[in-house]
C-alpha cells in the first residue's frame, strides 16, 4: 500500500491523531545557546532555533516524538517548520537545511516504525513545511501595494529543497501547514508536484490553513471555502485548519470545510488562546472536550493540537475521540470551482 | 427604512456568467490608455468599478504590441491582488502568449482562468500548457483552434472540442475546469459564406455539450457585430440577440461589458427581428431581394431613438397641496408623481428627514391603520409600500449629505430565506408590511448561511431575526441557525416563517436549541404585532412567557403521545395497496425523453388555477367567488386586474420561457426488499435505476390500506413517468422591479411565474395523458375539472406528501437530464432553480390516488437507507419532518 491508502485505510476505520507542539515541550528542557549551537561553528546565535536541533541536540525532538506516540499519536510531524532556506538564513544556517530536513525526517521515521513494530498499528510521518516568513501576496511596504519582497519561482525552489529532503528522509507526506498566503501554498504545491516528477511517484500533500480573523479568513484575505478551491488540484490527502485561535473560535469554519472538502479533514488548533502573558493554559480535558464536538459532528477525521497543546492534550483527545466514528467524506456534486478570495462556483 | 441588501445573498451557481472585459487593452480603447501611460492608480479602478458593477470574473489582457505585457499582467494583478473588493472574485488571466498566462499564474491566488490554450501548434504544446495549468490550479479556456485553423463550420467546432475533451480526460484534467471557446466570428459580413457564423457557433454548443459532460462554453461577443462598428444601438442588439439565443442552447459565460447589453424585449422589435434574421440566418436569400444583412444595414441607417411617451395627464388630486398629495399617493399606492412630490415636499421643509417623519410616516401610518383594521389588503399595502420606497430613495441622498440620522426606526430586523431555500414571496411580503409599519428591515435575500444571518444581526445590532423557508429541508437549516445563535450566545428574538414551518416544528425542535424567544408567525398579517409586543418594555415579558407556556405545552402533548398509533413496516406492508391490475395503463404510445423548449405561454394561462395566486396573497377565498367576496372582493379584483395587465405583457412579450422534459421508462415494482421500490430499466443505457418510496405506517381503519407509491406499479412489468418544468427569464424583469423599488411587481411576478410553473405542470399533464403516454386519448375536461384532478393517474412531487423524499429529486432529474433539457438545476436542499418549477413522477394507473405517508417509524427509516443508498443519518435528515 502506498502512504496515500495506508492512511486512507485507518481513517476509514477511526478518527486518526496527530501530534501537538514542538515549541512548549522544548521550552521545558530549558535548552541553553550551546545547547542549540554545537559544534556547528555557526556565525549567528543558536537559540530559538528549535529545527537545528535535529543536529546538535537530536535526543530532545526524538523524546518528544516519543512523547506523543505513547500519547497515542498516529501521525508525527517533523520538527522542520522553519527548517528552510529563508528562515535559517536569520540564523546563517542556509546551508544546513538538506541536513536539518533529513535527519528530522529519518528520527522521526524511526520512532514512527519503532512503535508501530511494538503494537502492529501503523505510524506516519509528516514532512512539516512552514510558510516561511515572506508572502507572495501581500506587500510589506504600504506606499507601495505591487511590491513583493519573495518571487514564485524563487519560493518553489525553497520548497522544494526542503521536500525532497523530507522525503528522502523517509516522510510519508508533506505537511504544507500554518498557511496564512495561498499564493505561498499553491506554490508548495508546485514544488511537491516538480518532487513527484523528479522521483516519478506520489508525494501525498496534507494541506492546512491558518486563520488570522474570526471572520474566518487567512493573512492574504481568503475564506476557507475559497481556499478549498484554490488548492483542490493538489489531491491533498488531508485539508484543514491549524493555530490561528482555540477549538472554539475555529468550530464554524471546520463545519463549512468538513461540508465541501472530498478529503480527509485534519484538525489541529491551539489549547484556547493565549491569557495575558501569553501563555497557553486551558487544560487538556478542556481542549479535548471542545474538538470532540467536532468528532460527534462528524466533521474530522484526523485531531491534534497546535501551539500550547501537550502530550496530555493528545491524549486527552485521543481518549475523547477514541469511540466515535470518522467523518465519511461528502461526494459533492461536480461543478466548477473558482475562487478569488471568495469562492465561486459554475453549476457544470 | 433601509435598501434590502441583495448581494451577500446571491446564489453563485447556476446562472449566465458575466465575464467584465473592461481590463482587456484589446476590448477597452479606455483602459488601453491607462496602461500605456503607466496610471496603474486608475486602472485598478477599471477593476473595481467593474466588479461593483456585477462582473462576477474579471478578464485582464495585455497583449498590446507597445507594452511589455509580461510586466503589465504581472504589475496589474498583484496590484488587485491588494485590493479586497476586487480580489474577491477570480480572475481570467487573457493572453495569446503562454509566457503572460505563466507569469500571471504565479501572482494570482485563488483559482483564475486561463484564457486560452488551443491545439494550434499541436497536441504536445496544448497538453505541456494544460497540464502546467492543473499545477497551478487553473481552470482554462480552450480555444476551437487546431493545426489547420480556427473552427469556423458547426462540424470543425464539434470536432476540435471532442479532441481536445478526449485529450485532456487523458491526462486527468477535471472536465469541470474546461471552458470551450468555439469562436464567435462576424456576421453580416457581405460575405455568404459567413452567414451561418453566429448559428454554428448555437447549434455547435448543443452538440459539445452533449458530447463532452460537465464542460462549460463561453464566447466573446465584440466579433459578432464587428460589421457595424461605430453603430453602439445595432450592436448592442445583436449581442443581446445572440445572448437570448445562446444562453438557452448552452453558452455559461460570455466576455462582455454587462452594462451595454440590451434587455431583450425592450428592443425595438423591428431591430430586433432584423438582428435574429441575421445571427439566426433564418431567411435563406432570394435571387433580386434583400439579404438579412442588407437590410439590417438599411435598417441601421435609418434607426433612430424615439421619444417617451408622454406622462398622462393630472387629475383632480393632482390639484390638492403636497402633504395631501402625498398622503393620496400611499394609501392609493400610486407611484406616477412621487418623486417630483417628495421633491416639492422637500424644498418645503427645513430638513429632508422631516419630509419622512412628518407626511410619508403619517401617509404610511394611514395605511397601517387600515390594514389593521381589515380595511386594506397586502397587495394595496405592498404598492404603498412601493411608493414610500421611491419617496425614500429620493431623500437619501440629501439626508446623507446633510449627515444626518435617518427617522428613528420602531427596531431592526434582520431576515433571511435559510441556506439552500430559494423562495422569497412571502418574506417579502413580511418585509414589506414591517418597513411600512416603521421597522428598519435588512434583507439578506434567499440561501443565506446561518454565519452571514449572525454576522449581519450582531454588526447591525438587530433587535429581531426572521428567517423563512419554503422547503422541508430548511426546516433543519433553522434548527441550525437557532443552534448557532444559542451557540454565539445571542439573546434577541428570532421569528420563523414560511409554508412549511409549523408551531409544532417550531415548538419541537427550534424553540428547545434556543434560550432566547423563539416564535413562529403564522402569516404576514401578525408579523407587525410579533414585533411590535417583542420589543415593547412592557409587553415582551408577559407575550414571551405565554409563547413559551404554549410551546411547552405542545410538547408535553406531543410526548404524551402513543406512539403504538404506528404500525411495523412489515404489518404495514401486509396492508398495502392492491389495485386491480388487470386495469395498468397500456405502454406509452410515445415512449422515451420529450424535449419542450419554448411551450405557448398563452396556453398556460388558460390553466391557471388562480385560489392559490390569491392565497399567496393572504386573500382567503376560492376563485371566482373571491372576486365578489364582500370583505376582500375589491381588493381581489384589484388585484386581478394588476395580474391580467401583467400576464399580457408577459405572453406578448416574452417575459419568460416555458420549458419542460417529460420521459417514460419500462418498470417494475421490485418484490424482493419488501416491495416499496419501482425498479426502472433504461434499456440505451442498459442499467436499471431504483426508485423507493415510502409507506404509511399510521394505522388505518379496516377498509383503507397503507398507501406506497410503489403499490400503483405492476410486479410482472409496468411503465412510468417523470417530468420537470421550469419558468425561465424572470431575473431581468426583477432587478428592473428593485432598480425601482418596486416590491408590488416584484412579487407579483414572482406569483405569476408560480402559477406558470403550476399550470405548465397540469397542461403536461394533460398531454401526457391524450398523446405522449396516451393511456386517455379520449379526455376533454375542462379547466375546473382539471383543478379538480377529475382524470385518471397522479404527479407526485419529491418533498410533498406521498413522496416526502427531497433527496429523489436527484435520481429524477438525472433520468431526465433536467438540468439541460428544463435548465433547471437543484440547490444543496434540492430546492429547484428557477424558483418557479415542478417535477415529480407519472402514476398511470387508473386507481393511483394522492396520499400523505405521514409519520413513519424508525424501522421505515432503517429499512429505507441501504434501499436509497444514502446514510442513516441523511436519510433521517432528509425526512426529519416525517419523523417527529
Amino acid at each position: 500500500m502506498t502512504p496515500r491508502e495506508s492512511l486512507l485505510a485507518q481513517a476509514a476505520q477511526r478518527i486518526l491523531i496527530t501530534d501537538g507542539a514542538f515549541g512548549t515541550e522544548i521550552q521545558n528542557w530549558k535548552l541553553t545557546e550551546a545547547d542549540y549551537a554545537g559544534s556547528l561553528g555557526l556565525a549567528k546565535d543558536q537559540k530559538g532555533n528549535n529545527d537545528i536541533l535535529a543536529l546538535t541536540k537530536p535526543e530532545v525532538p526524538e523524546s518528544i516524538h516519543r512523547a506523543y506516540f505513547t500519547a497515542g499519536a498516529d501521525i508525527a510531524e517533523t520538527n522542520t517548520f522553519s527548517a528552510n532556506r529563508i528562515s535559517q538564513a536569520d540564523y546563517a544556517a542556509e546551508h544546513l537545511v538538506r541536513e536539518i530536513n533529513l535527519e528530522s525526517a529519518r528520527m522521526a521515521r524511526r520512532v514512527a516504525d519503532e512503535f508501530a513494530a511494538q503494537d502492529g498499528r501503523p505510524r506516519f510521518v509528516a514532512g512539516a513545511i512552514g510558510p516561511t516568513n515572506k508572502t507572495l501576496s501581500l506587500s510589506p511596504d504600504v506606499n507601495d501595494p505591487g511590491f513583493r519582497e519573495i518571487d514564485w519561482d524563487f519560493l518553489v525552489d525553497v520548497y522544494q529543497e526542503q521536500a525532497a529532503a523530507l522525503v528522502e528522509g523517509g516522510a510519508d507526506f508533506i505537511l504544507v501547514e500554518t498557511v496564512f498566503d495561498t499564493l505561498n501554498c499553491k506554490a508548495a504545491i508546485m514544488a511537491v508536484k516538480r518532487l513527484e516528477r523528479d522521483l516519478a511517484r506520489e508525494v501525498p500533500l496534507m494541506l492546512s490553513m491558518t486563520l488570522t480573523d474570526l471572520s474566518g479568513r487567512n493573512l492574504s484575505g481568503h475564506t476557507v471555502e475559497a481556499f478549498w478551491c484554490a488548492v483542490r488540484h493538489a489531491r491533498p490527502v488531508t485539508v484543514g485548519l491549524n493555530c490561528s485561535f482555540g477549538a472554539t473560535q475555529l468550530r464554524p469554519h471546520v463545519r463549512a470545510l468538513a461540508q465541501l472538502a472530498d478529503t480527509l479533514i485534519m484538525v489541529y488548533p491551539n489549547a484556547g488562546l493565549p491569557n495575558e502573558l501569553g501563555e497557553y493554559d486551558e487544560m487538556p480535558d478542556t481542549t479535548a472536550a471542545l474538538v470532540r464536538e467536532w468528532a460527534e459532528a462528524g466533521q474530522v477525521n484526523v485531531l491534534g493540537g497546535c501551539c500550547g497543546s501537550t502530550p496530555a492534550h493528545i491524549a486527552a483527545i485521543a481518549k475523547a475521540s477514541a469511540t466515535l466514528p470518522p467523518r465519511a467524506l461528502p461526494t459533492p456534486e461536480r461543478v466548477t470551482r473558482l475562487a478569488g478570495l471568495e469562492p465561486f462556483v459554475m453549476a457544470a | 427604512m433601509t435598501e434590502a441588501n441583495q448581494s451577500p445573498a446571491r446564489p453563485t451557481g447556476s446562472s449566465f456568467v458575466n465575464v467584465g472585459e473592461r481590463t482587456n487593452v484589446t476590448g477597452s480603447a479606455a483602459f488601453k490608455k491607462l496602461i500605456l501611460a503607466g496610471d496603474y492608480a486608475r486602472a485598478v479602478e477599471v477593476a473595481r468599478q467593474q466588479v461593483e458593477n456585477g462582473a462576477q470574473i474579471i478578464d485582464v489582457n495585455m497583449d498590446e504590441g507597445l507594452l511589455d505585457a509580461v510586466h503589465a499582467m504581472t504589475t496589474f494583478l498583484k496590484l488587485i491582488a491588494a485590493e479586497p473588493d476586487i480580489a474577491r472574485v477570480p480572475v481570467m488571466i487573457d493572453s495569446s502568449k503562454w509566457e503572460v498566462i505563466e507569469a500571471g499564474l504565479k501572482c494570482v491566488s485563488g483559482k483564475p482562468i486561463v484564457n486560452s490554450i488551443s491545439m494550434k501548434e499541436g497536441e504536445d504544446a496544448f497538453l505541456h500548457h494544460a497540464r502546467l495549468c492543473m499545477e497551478y490550479g487553473a481552470a482554462v479556456v480552450v480555444m476551437a483552434f487546431d493545426e489547420k485553423g480556427q473552427a469556423d463550420t458547426k462540424a470543425r467546432k464539434v470536432e476540435i472540442c471532442e479532441r481536445a475533451y478526449n485529450l485532456l480526460l487523458g491526462i486527468g484534467f477535471p472536465p469541470e475546469d474546461v471552458i470551450f471557446d468555439p469562436n464567435v466570428f462576424a456576421v453580416a459580413t457581405g460575405i455568404e459564406e459567413h452567414d451561418r457564423y453566429a448559428l454554428d457557433f448555437i447549434e455547435a454548443m448543443r452538440e459539445i455539450k452533449a458530447r463532452c459532460p460537465h464542460v462549460h462554453i463561453s464566447g466573446g461577443l465584440s466579433n459578432l457585430s464587428f460589421s457595424f462598428r461605430g453603430n453602439e444601438i445595432v450592436r448592442r442588439a445583436m449581442h443581446s440577440v445572440f445572448l437570448y439565443h445562446a444562453i438557452p442552447a448552452g453558452m455559461d459565460m460570455a466576455i462582455v461589458n454587462a452594462g451595454q447589453l440590451d434587455i431583450y424585449d425592450q428592443i425595438d422589435p423591428v431591430l430586433r427581428e432584423a438582428c435574429e434574421d441575421v445571427v439566426l440566418c433564418r431567411r435563406p436569400s432570394v435571387e433580386g431581394e434583400q439579404t438579412s444583412t442588407e437590410r439590417l444595414i438599411d435598417l441601421a441607417e435609418s434607426y433612430k431613438g424615439q421619444d417617451k411617451v408622454a406622462e398622462k395627464a393630472a387629475e383632480e388630486w393632482r390639484g390638492w397641496d403636497v402633504v395631501r398629495r402625498l398622503e393620496h399617493a400611499l394609501v392609493k399606492g400610486i407611484d406616477a408623481h412621487i418623486v417630483a412630490d417628495t421633491e416639492e415636499a422637500r424644498l418645503i421643509h427645513a430638513r429632508p428627514i422631516e419630509v419622512i417623519e412628518g407626511p410619508l410616516m403619517a401617509g404610511m401610518n394611514t395605511v397601517g391603520d387600515l390594514f389593521g383594521a381589515g380595511k386594506m389588503f397586502l397587495p394595496q399595502v405592498v404598492k404603498s409600500a412601493r411608493v414610500m420606497k421611491k419617496a425614500v430613495a429620493h431623500l437619501i441622498p440629501y439626508i446623507e449629505a446633510a449627515k444626518e440620522a435617518g427617522a428613528r426606526p420602531k427596531g431592526k430586523i434582520v431576515m433571511a430565506t435559510v441556506k439552500g431555500d430559494v423562495h422569497d414571496i412571502g418574506k417579502n411580503i413580511v418585509g414589506v408590511v414591517l418597513q411600512c409599519n416603521g421597522y428598519e428591515v435588512i434583507d439578506l435575500g434567499v440561501m443565506v448561511p446561518w454565519s452571514t444571518i449572525l454576522e449581519t444581526a450582531k454588526k447591525e445590532d438587530a433587535d429581531i431575526i426572521g428567517l423563512s423557508g419554503l422547503i422541508t429541508p430548511s426546516l433543519d437549516e433553522m434548527v441550525t441557525v437557532a443552534e448557532e445563535m444559542q451557540r454565539a450566545e445571542f439573546s434577541i428574538p428570532l421569528l420563523i416563517g414560511g409554508a412549511t414551518t409549523s408551531k409544532v416544528h417550531t415548538a419541537l425542535r427550534i424553540e428547545p436549541a434556543y434560550d432566547g424567544p423563539v416564535i413562529h408567525v403564522l402569516d404576514a398579517s401578525r408579523a407587525v404585532g410579533v414585533a411590535s409586543q417583542l420589543l415593547s418594555d412592557t409587553q415582551r415579558d408577559p407575550f414571551v412567557i405565554a409563547t413559551a407556556k404554549e410551546y411547552q405545552h405542545i410538547r408535553d402533548v406531543r410526548s404524551g403521545k402513543d406512539p403504538s398509533v404506528l404500525l411495523s413496516l412489515t404489518d404495514a406492508r401486509a396492508n398495502s395497496f392492491k389495485p386491480d391490475l388487470s386495469e395498468k395503463a397500456p405502454p406509452p404510445e410515445q415512449p422515451g425523453i420529450h424535449v419542450f423548449p419554448e411551450w405557448d405561454l398563452a396556453d398556460l394561462v388558460e390553466c391557471f388555477d388562480w385560489t392559490p395566486f390569491f392565497r399567496a396573497w393572504e386573500l382567503a377565498g376560492t376563485y371566482p367567488a373571491i372576486l365578489s367576496d364582500h370583505v376582500v372582493g375589491e381588493s381581489a379584483q384589484s388585484l386581478y386586474k394588476d395580474a391580467q395587465a401583467m400576464l399580457d405583457r408577459i405572453v406578448s412579450e416574452k417575459w419568460l420561457t416555458a420549458r419542460g422534459v417529460v420521459g417514460f421508462w419500462p418498470c417494475a415494482r421490485d418484490m424482493e426488499n419488501g416491495g416499496d421500490d419501482v425498479d426502472l430499466y433504461l434499456a440505451e443505457e442498459e442499467r436499471h435505476v431504483r426508485l423507493p418510496f415510502l409507506r404509511q405506517q399510521i394505522r388505518k381503519s379496516k377498509t383503507r390500506a397503507n398507501f406506497c407509491l410503489a403499490d400503483f406499479i405492476d410486479p410482472d412489468g409496468d411503465w412510468i413517468g417523470g417530468f420537470a418544468v421550469g419558468i425561465h427569464g424572470i431575473e431581468p424583469h426583477l432587478e428592473r422591479f428593485r432598480a425601482e423599488h418596486d416590491d408590488y411587481n416584484d412579487i407579483l411576478l414572482k406569483a405569476l411565474a408560480d402559477r406558470f410553473a403550476e399550470a405548465f405542470a397540469e397542461r403536461l399533464h394533460s398531454h401526457v395523458r391524450t398523446t405522449l403516454w396516451a393511456y386517455a386519448p379520449g379526455e376533454q375536461l375542462t379547466n375546473e375539472a382539471l383543478i379538480r384532478e377529475q382524470y385518471h393517474g397522479i404527479r407526485p412531487a419529491p418533498g410533498y406528501p406521498a413522496c416526502p423524499d427531497h433527496s429523489l429529486k436527484p435520481i429524477l432529474f438525472e433520468l431526465l437530464n433536467a438540468t439541460e433539457n428544463a435548465g433547471i438545476v437543484l440547490t444543496e436542499s434540492q430546492a429547484m432553480l428557477p424558483t418557479a418549477a415542478v417535477s415529480g413522477f407519472y402514476f398511470a394507473h387508473p386507481e393511483s390516488q394522492y396520499f400523505g405517508v405521514a409519520r413513519i417509524g424508525r424501522d421505515q427509516v432503517e429499512d429505507y437507507a441501504p434501499r436509497r443508498g444514502l446514510p442513516l443519518n441523511e436519510v433521517e435528515r432528509w425526512l426529519r419532518p416525517n419523523l417527529d
